[in-house]
């Protein structure tokens, strides 16, 4: 046999291609089991299983995130400017229709000298966050009762989403005739705005919980006000961020609806009221100042607070998939 | 709280069994009236033994366990269980993303009432008994599947119950992780002490772990036939002892499948 073997090793199959795993003479193995086994044998496979099927996750660079999400958009907003730097040369229409882009800079210098800039962000700023918080701490619990309760959900599920699909600047006429021109009516339009969003966040987020965590929960003892802490508020989270996500969305919008809308001396200066002046006055160049405001704020919220939470949350959990 | 299961004063050795079952049916409501899933079924696991239950689709093996668990309550009959609230390992490893490996198995010991101060290094503990050391802080992602089901594992002994029932827990790993899984679920049964009801629908599995072999007949469930399996331990799946019972199992379980064609 042995001649056989050294006979026909000329040939290639053998050792002669190295490298590609072959599946040589050893590999079958005797298959003898018995004394020869112990637990240290087991304790290497396992080693060894453990980190052939380890997937490592590896930092993408600093280098490389600039390059990938933030040169992009800067990229757009720069062609964006532009486009209509160009329109304003080319002279499509009258220029009190369209600025150049160097006068609402100059009306964003102007403000900024006469020191009211800071001031109208922070009245409206101010009255969102307050809101919002306040949409939470009413809509966190709703959403729950909504979840848990079968006779609450049945009774006031499909209200909570239609309101969804109601523009909140519905609210403001009746606001101001109960509540009368002041930032009570303003709190009332956020909330009628932003609550449903983070209760039906909740809601979805809740009904989202894979039934086995629930199984597994209840063989562990967690059921009842322990069940929903340890188990299904954790595993709602996904969706209630995002129902947070779009509860301050329309907070923001709902606000500015009603700022517009409602304007007194008594209420202060905010955006939305600017945007309103701009109208009165005809003043091209700070109505535009007014909607990149309140479009910057409300991008800025959502990329500096809720943006960062949802990722952290879904990462720590392996729900990020990376392109 | 946990009426169903009879409480500390049968944990000691004394008891008889870790489970038994009685006469329990089970049936559910069907769209032609009551559908029976299981029928009649008597079964003792004692103290320390290892049972699989073993059947085609339709058996009602998980049904079976999740009464045991407490999770459902049967039809008739009755379930007895001693050694505190049985703990469950479904096929899916259950471990809960938001937590790490570690905090997955001190969520299991602060539900049974370990004091905070002792759970950490309970947890490390059974880490180590599943040989997961360094896994404490990991993920649950960033686990493989085999490494997911050890933690289960290791979550599943931290309710330091007698009972451990088992549901397909190795079916959806590969062969070489499900072989090496064997071996170790056989250590840390021998190790813990605890009593094991596995279910499973591979009766090569079955006879590799097991004390005695219990097998079901489909719609509805019946104990058809026992076999106790006196192979020697460390058994290994080639082994030609668990082949030659293997086969007769195979062949019985086939008979059974075979009358539901016939009808």
């Amino acid at each position: 046999m042995a001649a056989t073997e050294t006979t026909t090793a000329k040939t290639p199959p053998g050792p002669g291609t190295p490298g590609s795993g072959t599946p040589g003479p050893g590999a079958p193995g005797p298959g003898a089991p018995g004394p020869g086994k112990n637990a240290d044998d087991l304790a290497g496979l396992e080693a060894g299983l453990d980190a052939l099927e380890t997937v490592r996750e590896q930092r993408v660079p600093v280098r490389e995130v600039l390059l990938r999400k933030v040169l992009p958009p800067v990229t757009a907003v720069a062609l964006v400017l532009v486009v209509w730097q160009l329109l304003v040369s080319g002279g499509v229409t009258d220029s009190y229709k369209l600025p150049p882009p160097s006068a609402v800079w100059d009306s964003l210098t102007a403000m900024w000298l006469q020191g009211t800039l800071l001031d109208v962000l922070w009245t409206s700023v101010s009255r969102a966050l307050l809101g919002f918080l306040m949409a939470l701490a009413i809509g966190t619990p709703l959403g729950l009762l909504v979840a848990r309760v079968r006779v609450v959900r049945a009774a006031i599920g499909p209200i909570l989403s239609g309101l969804q699909s109601l523009p909140s600047v519905a609210w403001v006429p009746p606001a101001v005739l109960w509540l009368g021109l002041n930032d009570s009516m303003m709190f009332a339009v956020i909330l009628l705005g932003a609550v449903p969003s983070i209760a039906n966040g909740l809601v979805a987020g809740v009904d989202q919980v894979p039934p086995l965590f629930l199984r597994a929960g209840r063989t562990m003892g967690a059921t009842g006000l322990r069940g929903a802490r340890h188990i299904v508020m954790p595993a709602a989270l996904p969706g209630y961020l995002a129902g947070l996500k779009q509860g301050w969305a329309f907070s923001w919008r709902s606000l500015m609806a009603a700022e517009i809308i409602a304007s007194s001396p008594d209420l202060g200066l905010g955006l939305g009221q600017l945007l309103e002046n701009g109208r009165n006055n005809i003043d091209m160049p700070g109505i535009f100042l007014a909607i990149i405001l309140i479009l910057v704020v409300g991008v800025a919220i959502d990329l500096l607070v809720f943006s960062p939470l949802e990722r952290w949350v879904l990462r720590s959990r392996g729900l990020l998939v990376r392109s | 709280m946990a009426t169903a299961y009879a409480e500390a004063g049968d944990r000691t050795a004394a008891a008889t069994h870790a489970a038994r079952l009685t006469h329990v049916s089970k049936s559910f409501a069907g769209p032609a009236g009551p559908q029976l899933v299981l029928d009649d079924i008597s079964l003792d696991v004692a103290p320390g033994e290892f049972v699989t239950l073993l059947g085609a689709s339709g058996c009602g093996k998980s049904t079976l366990l999740n009464l045991v668990a407490g999770l459902d309550r049967p039809t008739a009959g009755s379930i007895e269980t001693t050694g505190g609230r049985p703990a469950l390992m479904f096929q899916e490893h259950a471990l809960f993303p938001w937590l790490t490996a570690g905090k997955n198995i001190e969520l299991a010991l602060r539900l049974r009432g370990v004091a905070k101060a002792g759970r950490r290094a309970e947890a490390e503990r059974l880490l180590g008994l599943v040989r997961l050391g360094g896994a404490y802080g990991k993920r649950v992602h960033e686990l493989s599947g085999g490494m997911r089901q050890r933690v289960a594992l290791a979550r599943a002994l931290a309710q330091d119950s007698r009972l451990l029932l088992m549901d397909e827990p190795f079916a959806a790993l590969d062969a070489i992780t499900r072989d090496v899984l064997h071996d170790e679920l056989t250590r840390i049964w021998r190790e813990a002490g605890v009593s094991v009801l596995f279910v499973t629908h591979n009766v090569r599995e079955a006879v590799r772990l097991a004390q005695r072999v219990v097998l079901l007949s489909s719609r509805p469930g019946r104990v058809a036939r026992e076999w106790t399996v006196g192979i020697e331990h460390p058994r290994r799946i080639e082994d030609a002892a668990v082949a030659e019972l293997s086969v007769e199992i195979t062949e019985e379980l086939r008979g059974e499948i075979r009358r539901h064609g016939r009808d």
